[in-house]
């Protein structure tokens, strides 16, 4: 397998929240933490898919220009980015493990499709669907 | 339509409300409720809500209504009586006059037609077929009935108490 996703990113509003929601509550690892000056590299990855990073970046300058920052910062906090999926084994055990942890669920576990999915949201607002691998 | 500029933080509180809201549309949702998960005043709600997401978040919570109605016309031998108390009609009569409004039809026109046609999206996560298929409201039903009784209206101008 020659190519793939390497990284894929999303847009947070801190960096340092982000990085304790996916690591201390979502079982994610870091990749990579390199900073230069205010921009700051931060990639997380999960020990079950080596070779894929989920990127945790803050929309700033100098990579964006301060009104679209804002733009940005506001669209992500209103739940619009795009859809994102987690796949998980079991869907309710995740659920009630997650949910100790004090990850914000928005949709209890429900059975469909022949499958179990939930879904909750990181602290910035991005949306996940946590579905059961069938 | 300009929208000002909006502190994140505060937009994401707001999304808390209208994650509720989705969660749970069949339940009353008063803005005492909804201000109360924001954290911010019933005045403050209403207004910062309709500029964050375009509608108030009572004509938000009727496309919720009507989108989990039409799915259940649609996937369900449900009666329509059924359907509107489950959704959170209080009345089997709101209901119809509120989806006709909304959907340009009947429930029981809408789920002849919609038996009819079959549609293979059984790859697509759930929740993003129901959000593709949610019903466009961008005016206030009492105002696109106002309109359709009258020939010089302007829609643009159409605006709604929340």
């Amino acid at each position: 397998m020659s190519q793939r996703v390497g990284v894929a990113g999303l847009y947070v509003r801190d960096q340092d929240e982000a990085l304790e929601f996916y690591v201390d509550r979502l079982g994610f690892e870091v990749h990579t933490d390199v900073r230069n000056g205010n921009y700051r590299w931060l990639t997380v990855q999960h020990p079950d898919q080596a070779g894929f990073q989920l990127g945790l970046f803050k929309p700033q300058p100098p990579t964006i220009d301060e009104a679209s920052a804002q733009v940005l910062s506001e669209i992500v906090a209103k739940g619009a980015m795009p859809p994102l999926v987690f796949i998980v084994d079991d869907c309710r055990s995740a659920y009630d493990e997650y949910r100790a942890r004090g990850v914000e669920f928005t949709q209890e576990p429900i059975e469909r499709y022949g499958s179990v999915d939930a879904s909750f949201r990181d602290p910035s607002g991005n949306g996940w669907k946590m579905i059961q691998e069938r | 339509m300009a929208s000002r500029s909006q502190d994140p933080k505060l937009l994401r509180r707001l999304l808390r409300a209208k994650d509720r809201i989705d969660a749970a549309s069949s339940e009353q949702w008063p803005i005492a409720r909804l201000a109360g998960i924001s954290g911010v005043s019933e005045a403050h709600f209403a207004r910062s809500f309709k500029d964050a997401f375009g509608v108030p978040p009572h004509r938000y919570l009727l496309t919720r209504r009507i989108e989990r109605a039409s799915a259940l016309l649609r996937d369900t031998e449900q009666t329509i009586t059924e359907i509107a108390f489950e959704t959170g009609w209080n009345s089997l009569g709101t209901f119809g006059r509120v989806f006709r409004d909304i959907v340009g039809s009947s429930p029981g026109e809408f789920r002849a037609r919609e038996k009819t046609a079959s549609l293979t999206l059984e790859r697509v996560p759930h929740c993003y077929v129901s959000a593709a298929r949610r019903p466009g409201l961008t005016m206030a039903v009492s105002e696109k009935r106002r309109l359709e009784t009258s020939d010089n209206a302007n829609a643009s101008e159409a605006t709604e108490a929340p």
